[in-house]
């Protein structure tokens, strides 16, 4: 790090917010691998990170066929919770019935733990994509509509009587004032929801698949297969964070007038 | 603007303003009120919001209600905006009874209100995107009311750019855009700074002769209603009632100075007697 300070070019792409975590990372890769030779973890324990990157790099095209049904179960999954979580969260915050009488059971329904009863989604729905996909929705849709509600709940009603009483009707006064307003509330519920897609995913193709990173998890866990597995992880990760960043990028893009976004409008002008 | 009324009140000496003022409705006021209540149903049963009201406000006219907190001054607002029906008697706005939204007001709360997304034109824009009326028609006037209030160049910025009072200039451009008759004003001022809000109140004022257009402001500002106002209605605490309706003899335009004339400090105390009399103030 000395040697790099007098360099300006340098310095500056250590400022770009991407290169941070990315320091970071090599910092605990560097860690992992030290406390490795330290404590003579054995490698049936804790894998070195040289074996790892070298499955990732050996098996690469493997791990890339496997990660696209993931991949696939995913989207399926966190586009449902989507196109279904947003609608209830209106129903819900738009309705006191409809909230006493669903709410409850919504939350209720979210301490049953998913990977117990992913099994029946296979019996139910066979090997294919669809009870992974039912996994990962059920996982992504409780965050889109816990946000959504609160953020179709916080609307001032002032704002909303306002453009009441311009004779907006009921659909028009939603569409220009309870949407938008909501947007930023429902984005975090999306966000959150993409990367426990992922998680859903993997447990439906824990429980009864033939292909998959989960597949690949629970075969290199059978056989002990250490590196293979943690290069799996990686993989899962960097699913995780390009999804994360796609929801990201639209976000800034549906929703720049956000306070979260602001910093880049004053640049932008 | 006539003189008020002066009729030596032997009660009160020195109080010398006309109380309640007997200035007859003219043959169509814009807002006529007659046997007006709220009562809102709660758990432990009804709760009276206002007791029966009865008064008008008369075209052009600027009509200030103050009064105590709670003693139900924005449901009145709501009311006579159609968004909330009154669980008695009549209102009428611009002789047409109100049952339901009617659009013939433009409204401005405490808070400007603007939606964060738009910039400020098309905040300005609301309301006729809500009443779908020509945008292309409104274009212009839109700008006209920009320019008036001293935010011509601000068109495309957003809302949290500006500051408090600009914020608030905006909402009351937004007001007047589909040239509705009536302003509704609630507290429109209560959130600024002191000096902001007297600036505010002149160029209201001002707006108002310009406009011509018929105000009811509400406020808990004593010296601020007298200021504005051509009659000044006060309220009394919940259920709120009319406590009395002042005739504000000062010549217009006023200015600043106006707040040290005589009739002015006299008024001002006179009203604030109806909410502190056991104060040291009497």
């Amino acid at each position: 790090m000395a040697e790099l300070k007098g360099r300006s070019g340098v310095a500056k792409a250590l400022n770009a917010a991407w290169v941070r975590p990315f320091l970071f990372l090599i910092f605990i890769v560097v860690g992992w691998d030290v406390a490795i030779r330290l404590f003579r973890i054995p490698a049936y324990q804790i894998p070195a990170p040289a074996d790892v990157a070298m499955v990732l790099w050996q098996d690469w095209p493997e791990l890339l066929r496997q990660a696209w049904p993931t991949t696939n179960a995913t989207i399926c999954g966190f586009l449902l919770s989507a196109a279904f979580g947003i609608p209830m969260a209106m129903l819900i915050a738009g309705s006191k019935t409809v909230e006493s009488y669903v709410y409850p059971l919504l939350v209720f329904s979210q301490s049953v733990p998913k990977i117990a009863i992913a099994p029946l989604f296979v019996v139910w729905f066979g090997f294919g994509l669809i009870p992974k996909v039912i996994s990962a929705f059920l996982l992504g849709f409780f965050p889109v509509v816990v946000s959504a509600v609160q953020g179709f709940k916080s609307v001032d009603p002032d704002m909303v009587d306002l453009a009441r009483a311009m004779q907006g009707s009921r659909f028009h006064v939603f569409c220009a004032v309870n949407l938008p307003h909501a947007m930023p509330a429902i984005f975090s519920g999306l966000k959150v929801s993409v990367t426990l897609a992922v998680v859903g995913a993997v447990v439906g193709e824990f429980v009864g698949s033939n292909s998959g990173l989960g597949y690949v998890l629970q075969r290199s866990i059978g056989t002990f297969d250490l590196p293979t597995m943690f290069a799996a992880l990686v993989v899962l990760a960097l699913l995780g964070v390009l999804l994360f960043w796609i929801v990201d990028r639209i976000e800034r893009f549906v929703i720049p007038w956000h306070v979260s976004q602001r910093a880049d409008i004053i640049f932008a002008a | 603007m006539t003189p008020a009324t002066k009729t030596p009140d032997a009660e009160q000496p020195g109080a010398h303003l006309r109380l309640v003022s007997d200035r007859a409705a003219s043959a169509t006021p814009d807002i006529k009120l007659t046997g007006v209540s709220k009562t809102y149903r709660s758990h432990d049963g009804d709760v009276a919001s206002l007791r029966p009201l009865d008064f008008h406000i008369n075209s052009s006219e600027f009509f200030v209600v103050v009064g105590p907190s709670g003693c139900g001054k924005s449901t009145l607002l709501k009311m006579i905006s159609g968004l909330l029906p009154p669980s008695g008697g009549e209102i009428f706005v611009e002789g047409e009874p109100v049952t339901k939204p009617h659009g013939n007001v433009g409204i401005v709360f405490q808070n400007a209100l603007l939606l964060p997304w738009r910039n400020i034109l098309d905040n300005v824009m609301l309301p006729i995107d809500m009443k779908r009326l020509p945008r292309e028609k409104y274009l212009p006037r839109a700008m006209a009311l920009l320019k008036m209030t001293g935010l011509d160049g601000f068109e495309k910025k957003l809302p949290w750019q500006l500051s408090g009072g600009m914020q608030q200039r905006a909402s009351i451009c937004r007001a007047l855009v589909h040239d509705p008759k009536i302003m509704l004003m609630d507290e429109p001022f209560g959130a600024l700074d002191a000096m902001t809000r007297e600036r505010m109140n002149v160029e209201l004022m001002r707006i108002q002769r310009e406009t011509g257009k018929t105000v009811l402001l509400i406020t808990h500002s004593i010296p601020e209603a007298v200021f504005l106002a051509d009659r000044v209605l006060v309220m009394t605490e919940r259920p709120g009632s009319i406590a009395a309706i002042y005739d504000v003899p000062l010549p217009r335009p006023r200015s600043l100075d106006a707040m040290a004339d005589p009739v002015f400090t006299e008024l001002v105390q006179r009203i604030r007697r109806h909410f502190f009399t056991d104060s040291a103030l009497d």
